[in-house]
């Protein structure tokens, strides 16, 4: 026997964004992609720029943005995703361009893209996930894999030794002058997934200031790779990940509040 | 005053592609064609278009995917080790089916190679270089008025067929000087309704890929991209022939060793051998037909390819003459470039065994 709730009187907290589409989307349950792909596309509704944004989808699990995200996408090669931006963006200079890369594409194949797209100080928003594992491919060592963490080609844990150690994105391109604002984030409380919002809202505002490249790190979660429950994954990364990846703004030259 | 100009092959490249209203060009310094990439540098941002030198041609191609999935008309340029970085990028471009010029001024490789003039790239260029079922329009200039002309019909295929067509020439093509006049540039309708300039509220969105995960789906990608390739191959095969109505012997090359082989054409007419020449413009889609025609011809005695590599293109001809005639072949590799005379001598003992005599 259902139970009969009347929504006449009821204030509408919460809906969903017509900047994503009604489709399912394959991401496993406890994924953190669904969330940011949602703030990403928020963001777009509601500074009211759905037809002068241009996103670029990765490789890896959310190489499908596009069929997710409402807006006009196109898909790079792997680590390409700035390159690709770049192009988009200096044909379209007045236009919002942002790419959506996971640590493997972004930290590994695509370094050179990266560092060299906020070197030139590239007016785009670049989202970059970190997981700290290869999602897609089947939850091998990334870039961003932390010591000890035991992946499918570090099945006995990450060895610094013979592994080499993790790139820590955000200290690296904050140091460039190119960039213009630079924040490490995490989704894994409502806070901070709050925080993250105000975060890709100041990126895109970022790009009508014409001052160089936002990049926003979301420390995000893969408990299906991580092998563990999305409660056990939410609190390693607060246990465990945030210590090798700390949250916080390390550069912000926007002057945007 | 003349319309001519006096102008390096890279030079005329350059203008040729301003001239055809090339709205961004990205690409990485290599020789023998830096030059391209300085001229575009003095004179795009000038007309207020896009130059910008890449990190890498790795990077320089997937600028170029951006910019051309967005809806301009757009160009690179590189050379033979720089090309086969790109080919990751050209793979995605004609997988997206996305248009744009590709400038490959050939050296001699493999490797690093020579920076000296080479055609080893026509496998490379012709037969897909980067993986998967594609193909390149490729047209191959034998002359500065040519590298005008062939820019201006590359961007124009590219953008009627949505694919991407690339020039493909050598250093001494590049460097040389030779007189050149720009013919005025039409610019034909350009459809743009798939690009991703940002969605309105008028249709659904646009999106540029070319991952096709259900293997239904990507077959019929392919069914389409192949039937393209037969449109192209049925209506843009382009070649020059010369002396070919009374001909015994045909030579078949294309870009600087054509310009050779004519000579070489001359000198043996002079002996009294009956030699024509067939130049494909086109190296995909290749002039098979007339090959064909030729081979069936009972007065053709034989072909007769000089390539600079190892014997190349020398396949496709003998595709076209399908083992009807003799197929000779003389190359020389490595930046070496051989004399008419050279020819001439490789060639005597071949019309010795088809039985052509001159006087």
């Amino acid at each position: 026997m259902g139970i009969n709730v009347s929504t006449e009187n009821m204030e509408k907290v919460f809906e969903r964004t017509e900047g994503l589409k009604k489709v399912k989307t394959h991401y496993c349950p406890g994924c953190g992609h669904g969330v940011v792909h949602r703030l990403t596309m928020e963001t777009v509704m509601e500074l009211g720029i759905q037809d002068k944004t241009i996103g670029i989808a990765p490789v890896g699990c959310s190489v499908f943005a596009y069929y997710y995200m409402n807006v006009d996408m196109q898909q790079a090669a792997h680590g390409r995703a700035c390159a690709v931006a770049t192009g988009i963006k200096r044909m379209l200079p007045n236009h919002y361009v942002f790419t959506y890369q996971g640590d493997g594409d972004l930290a590994a194949i695509g370094t050179a893209e990266t560092i060299h797209a906020c070197s030139r100080g590239e007016n785009i928003t670049i989202i970059f996930i970190n997981n700290a594992i290869y999602g897609m491919t089947g939850g091998q060592m990334a870039p961003t894999t932390i010591e000890g963490q035991k992946t499918s080609t570090s099945p006995e844990g990450r060895d610094y030794s013979m592994d080499g150690m993790p790139i820590n994105m955000s200290e690296i391109v904050a140091l460039l002058p190119g960039t213009v604002y630079v924040e490490r984030l995490a989704v894994n409380n409502p806070g901070r997934v709050r925080k993250t919002k105000k975060a890709i809202m100041k990126a895109f505002k970022a790009q009508e200031l014409k001052k160089g490249t936002s990049f926003i790190e979301v420390v995000s979660n893969c408990n299906t790779n991580w092998k563990m429950t999305p409660v056990e994954a939410n609190k390693w990364i607060d246990d465990v990940l945030l210590k090798q990846y700390p949250l916080g703004v390390f550069k912000d030259e926007t002057g945007i509040k | 005053m003349s319309d001519y100009q006096l102008m390096k092959g890279n030079y005329a490249l350059a203008e040729a592609a301003i001239r055809a209203n090339c709205e961004g060009y990205f690409a990485y310094p290599i020789t023998p064609q830096s030059e391209v990439g300085e001229y575009m540098s003095i004179h795009m941002r000038k007309k207020g278009r896009v130059f910008l030198q890449a990190e890498s041609e790795v990077a320089a191609i997937n600028m170029l995917y951006g910019a051309a999935g967005a809806g301009f008309k757009v160009m690179t340029s590189s050379s033979s080790p720089g090309i086969s970085l790109m080919t990751e990028g050209i793979s995605y471009i004609a997988g997206a089916e996305l248009p744009c010029v590709i400038v490959n001024v050939n050296r001699g490789g493999p490797g690093l190679g020579t920076i000296q003039p080479s055609q080893g790239d026509y496998f490379q260029a012709t037969k897909g270089g980067g993986h998967g079922d594609y193909r390149l329009i490729v047209l191959a200039p034998s002359s500065v008025q040519e590298i005008a002309d062939l820019t201006y019909l590359a961007f124009d295929l590219a953008w009627k067929y949505r694919n991407p067509s690339m020039i493909l020439m050598d250093g001494a093509l590049g460097q040389m000087m030779e007189k050149v006049k720009f013919n005025p540039y039409t610019e034909p309708e350009r459809d743009i309704s798939w690009a991703t300039r940002g969605k309105t509220p008028d249709r659904d969105t646009n999106f540029i890929t070319s991952l096709w995960i259900k293997p239904e789906e990507m077959e019929q990608v392919n069914l389409r991209l192949q039937a393209k390739y037969r449109e192209i191959e049925e209506n843009e095969v382009r070649y020059d022939a010369y002396n070919i109505e009374d001909a015994e012997l045909i030579l078949v090359a294309y870009g600087l060793s054509a310009r050779i082989a004519t000579k070489s054409m001359q000198l043996l007419r002079k002996k009294g051998y009956k030699v024509g020449l067939i130049k494909p413009i086109t190296l995909w889609p290749y002039p098979y037909k007339i090959l064909s025609e030729l081979a069936s011809n009972d007065r053709v005695k034989g072909f007769f390819v000089t390539e600079l590599n190892s014997g190349q293109m020398v396949e496709d001809v003998k595709l076209g003459v399908n083992g009807k005639k003799e197929v000779g072949f003389y190359g020389r590799m490595g930046g070496m470039i051989y004399s008419p005379e050279e020819i001439v001598e490789n060639i005597l003992p071949f019309c010795e065994k088809i039985g052509i005599k001159g006087d």
